[in-house]
């Protein structure tokens, strides 16, 4: 089947796409967005984590037809969400909740080629919270949602708000770290 | 494969009339495992996403008509007052990625006997919304489980709603895992107050075949509240009605060893569980009668 949907604020159709296959499967394998990694494959590990209109949620457990006139941002597209978010923007396309009045812009781009990093994405790496970097992309998603919603989180906040994301390098201490960097900064307008 | 796409409940209720053996998918959080460890292959999957109605819930006098695709994070955010027991449960769902697609009604279509929302439904009371092309109907929650990750849906039914009934009195959840999150409860335990007619329902999960209530157990402490008086004079619960409570609510579970934990030991944290949600429900309700003696 065909399943058409915004990623990243561009329209995109995929094709031949089996009934069963999740959206995980449909972001990385043919849409070329290797960003949301694949690991459990059972919503336990969240590193395939990806906002499904505006709802971080794990794409290897929604079915990519569940997707079609939706709009999804992945890790690709969070520097562009950053951006608009402090242009007084709201996501790439359109704002959460008004799905349906898509109006692609431009500015965004399909896989963060610009080079540019989201306040969150730049906060892992000065705070030294990646060391093999499977987890990160699912952390930096879930954790840049909590920033937008909750800007001044405590360590409890964050806790929970990662606690569907699982790392097996790190202990956390330092991811945990790189979000409150990220807060500090974004509260300073930094 | 064939993908199913309703776009209205009517439509949904053909098409599951017409193959009832589509597989309704909502938040996919079970479904989509199944799927991806190729241990289903349904012939047709359905969307229930584009179903509005199944999103929404109402507040009315007595009860709560919780859509059943309500993601348990609305349910954690909205309903607390009215609904306290299930949105304990709620939050003790896996993650917030997965608390944000599943919802009540994938919890009662899988009817794993670990779900966690059954002894929050149990406790507080609640009738299924069950309906096909041939009508509407409500299933008593209590005859709804009717074996392990079995159900009382006919094929061509799909779940609408629940109704659950608003807490009159304090509720409590309580669950034992690894860790906060992302646990499948090794057991769990749901208790509700009901002041109104002085009655004290449980809801027990991942300790039998089904989720089940203790049956006995709400018996023997609704017959020793009302001959103690403690519903009126708010004493204290006398530790041996406790721990009978609890014993009564042990003996009312059939588990079974597995991965998670043993038999045994699932029976035991089942009766600490008990008392433990027993006495900070009692403690909560003494204080609420104690504050409105105060005010009179």
């Amino acid at each position: 089947m065909r399943v058409n949907f915004t990623v990243n604020g561009r329209p995109q159709q995929a094709d031949d796409v089996w009934e069963g296959e999740s959206l995980l499967y449909v972001l990385r394998e043919r849409l070329g967005l290797p960003g949301s990694k694949n690991a459990c494959e059972q919503g336990e590990c969240g590193s395939c984590t990806v906002r499904l209109d505006g709802v971080p949620v794990c794409s290897c457990l929604v079915a990519a037809g569940q997707a079609e006139g939706r709009e999804v941002v992945t890790v690709e597209g969070l520097a562009d969400l950053a951006r608009q978010r402090s242009d007084g923007l709201s996501a790439c396309g359109t704002p959460p909740g008004e799905a349906g009045h898509a109006q692609t812009r431009d500015t965004c781009s399909q896989s963060g080629e610009s080079g540019e990093l989201a306040p969150i994405q730049r906060a892992f790496i000065d705070a030294g919270a990646v060391q093999c970097g499977f987890c990160t992309p699912g952390l930096l998603v879930a954790a840049d949602d909590m920033l937008e919603r909750n800007p001044n989180p405590t360590d409890a906040d964050i806790r929970e708000a990662l606690s569907g994301n699982l790392c097996r390098c790190t202990g956390y201490e330092k991811i945990m770290d790189a979000v409150r960097l990220a807060a500090a900064r974004q509260s300073e307008g930094v | 494969m064939d993908f199913l796409r309703p776009a209205s409940w009517e439509e949904a209720l053909a098409a599951k009339a017409e193959h009832p053996t589509a597989v309704p998918i909502a938040g996919g959080t079970d479904v989509m495992v199944e799927i991806n460890f190729d241990q289903r292959r349904p012939d047709y999957l359905m969307d229930l996403g584009r179903i509005g109605d199944l999103y929404e819930w109402e507040v009315g006098e007595d009860s709560v008509r919780l859509g059943a695709s309500v993601p348990y994070t609305r349910i954690m955010e909205n309903l607390r007052t009215e609904l306290p027991g299930l949105a304990l449960a709620s939050h003790t769902v896996a993650s917030p990625q997965i608390r944000n697609r599943g919802g009540v009604g994938g919890n009662l279509g899988t009817a794993s006997p670990a779900g966690d929302a059954h002894p929050a439904l149990l406790a507080a009371g609640a009738e299924v919304e069950a309906e096909s092309v041939r009508g509407s109907r409500r299933i008593l929650i209590d005859a709804f489980y009717t074996g392990v990750k079995r159900n009382a849906l006919a094929p061509d039914e799909l779940i609408r709603a629940v109704h659950i009934k608003k807490a009159d009195g304090p509720q409590q959840f309580s669950k034992v895992g690894t860790r906060n999150a992302m646990v499948i409860a090794v057991c769990a335990f749901g208790l509700a107050l009901h002041p109104g007619t002085r009655t004290v329902r449980t809801g027990i999960g991942s300790a039998a075949p089904t989720p089940i209530r203790a049956a006995a157990a709400e018996e023997f402490l609704n017959a020793a509240l009302d001959e103690g008086g403690f519903w009126d004079n708010g004493k204290i619960i006398t530790p041996s009605i406790a721990r009978q409570f609890a014993d009564l609510c042990s003996a009312a579970c059939n588990p079974i060893d597995d991965v998670r934990g043993t038999a045994s030991y699932r029976r035991h944290a089942v009766g600490v569980m008990a008392r433990r949600t027993l006495t900070w429900t009692w403690e909560s309700y003494r204080g609420t009668a104690h504050a409105s003696e105060g005010v009179a």
